[in-house]
């Protein structure tokens, strides 16, 4: 009884481990879309069409923080074929170079992530983490 | 029968000569030239409108260096873009007024050579002359950048340059930029920068089996020229018609989009160039586009 238990609990750990690490190209999709949705509310509030919400902009600021994080495993290998993703090609031919970008966007969300406890400090505190965004989207994302 | 035989040989001299009369590559003459002082401060806008950086500048972060050699994928081959510095053997240093003019009007080097239509001389022959005089004049400021550029990587019948008169003939209609006097003086600046020296609809347009582009559904976005399995966006209407013209002034200052996302892969180095124009300019450039009627573009597969 024991055993079986044991077996099926390493069997559903272990699916579920491979099932997170086979599907990378999801997983980051998921991941940019929370980041996404955390820039959304920030540059809302920057241009002043929303109030600034500091639980929203340390919500942002640790999806960002996990994102930087996760980010340098979930490239492994170009897409197969027909894959739907708009990660281009280049990410491997210049693995370094997009290494260094990823670095650069952790570097830019932990220096940040604390100076942002006002709407005058968040002014100063988000245009860099966007500009890492942007450097990066620039040669490795794929248009549209 | 020797009559008949004749007279086809000579049909055939006729179209060969009619041909070759239409592909001459075309010139303007320095004669036409009267003379004339540059406005430099408008010769540095038609160089931010006209993208040359983009292209011409391999590092982004020293936009005055116009060495070349930048790779553009197509489906017909690898373009290298050339070096448009003003250095006297590997760039432009040599050239005359004249002939700066044909190649951004004619599309013909100072050779008499035909340029392929990757450098956009279907929306430069727009400009006006003064814009070109001026935007010559500025080239001429910038530091001189040693290097050739290797030769463009194509198919062997594309190396025939002849042929591009063909499609010159069939492509290259020769007009300037004509305003439209119903419209605001705002919206006909947006115009000018639009289809003449910014070349928007040169990505922003599908293309034809001949790589020109399909003129009912300018600005309708199509496939990544580039070949990356990307999407151009339609501009018109169809495409950002819920765009305001704020918004689109906004994606050209610093290419944020209204989604709170950014614009990226070659938009991006477009954004560093309209982000040195004037506010004005930018906000002509969105009354234009936010006034282009809705065309839907090609279905993406």
């Amino acid at each position: 009884m024991i055993r079986t238990v044991l077996a099926m609990f390493t069997l559903a750990l272990w699916t579920s481990v491979a099932a997170g690490q086979s599907d990378p190209v999801s997983e980051r999709k998921s991941l940019m879309k929370g980041n996404l949705e955390g820039a959304r509310n920030i540059v809302k509030m920057v241009r002043g069409q929303n109030s600034f919400d500091l639980e929203q902009v340390t919500a942002a600021f640790e999806q960002w923080t996990d994102t930087a994080k996760k980010l340098p495993n979930l490239f492994p290998e170009p897409p197969a074929q027909g894959t739907k993703t708009r990660a281009l090609p280049k990410i491997w031919e210049n693995k370094a170079d997009f290494e260094a970008k990823i670095a650069a966007f952790a570097k830019a969300v932990s220096e940040s992530r604390d100076k942002a406890k006002t709407l005058d400090e968040l002014k100063i505190a988000f245009p860099p983490v966007n500009d890492a965004c942007v450097d990066c989207h620039e040669l490795y994302r794929r248009p549209q | 029968m020797i009559r008949a035989w004749l007279l086809l040989a000579l049909l055939l001299v006729f179209v060969v000569g009619l041909v070759w009369l239409f592909t001459t590559p075309a010139k303007v003459s320095a004669i036409e030239l009267t003379p004339y002082a540059p406005d430099l401060d408008n010769g540095k806008t038609m160089f931010n409108a006209g993208g040359c950086a983009s292209c011409h500048a391999p590092n982004p972060k020293e936009r005055n260096r116009l060495g070349g050699g930048m790779a553009l994928k197509s489906p017909f081959g690898t373009f290298y873009s050339p070096n448009i510095s003003p250095h006297p053997g590997d760039g432009i240093g040599g050239w005359s007024e004249a002939d700066f003019l044909t190649a951004m009007w004619k599309g013909t080097s100072p050779g008499g050579l035909h340029y392929y239509p990757v450098f956009p001389y279907t929306s430069y022959q727009r400009m006006r002359l003064s814009d070109v005089r001026d935007l010559f004049a500025y080239l001429k400021t910038l530091p001189p950048v040693e290097g050739k550029v290797r030769s463009h990587n194509l198919p062997v019948y594309l190396r025939v340059r002849r042929a591009v008169g063909v499609w010159k003939f069939l492509f290259l209609d020769g007009r300037q930029f004509a305003r439209d006097p119903t419209q605001s003086e705002e919206w006909n600046r947006g115009a000018y920068l639009v289809t003449g020296p910014a070349h928007c609809a040169e990505c922003h347009s599908p293309r034809n089996v001949f790589g020109a582009i399909v003129s009912t559904q300018r600005f309708a976005g199509g496939p990544d020229p580039e070949g990356s399995d990307g999407w151009i966006p339609n501009i018109t209407a169809a495409g950002i018609g819920d765009y305001a013209q704020e918004d689109i002034v906004r994606v050209l200052e610093s290419g944020d989009l209204p989604n709170g996302d950014s614009v990226g892969g070659a938009m991006r180095g477009v954004v560093r160039n309209t982000a040195e124009l004037s506010a004005d300019d930018r906000r002509a450039i969105a009354a234009y586009i936010k006034s282009l009627p809705p065309v839907e573009g090609p279905t993406r597969r």
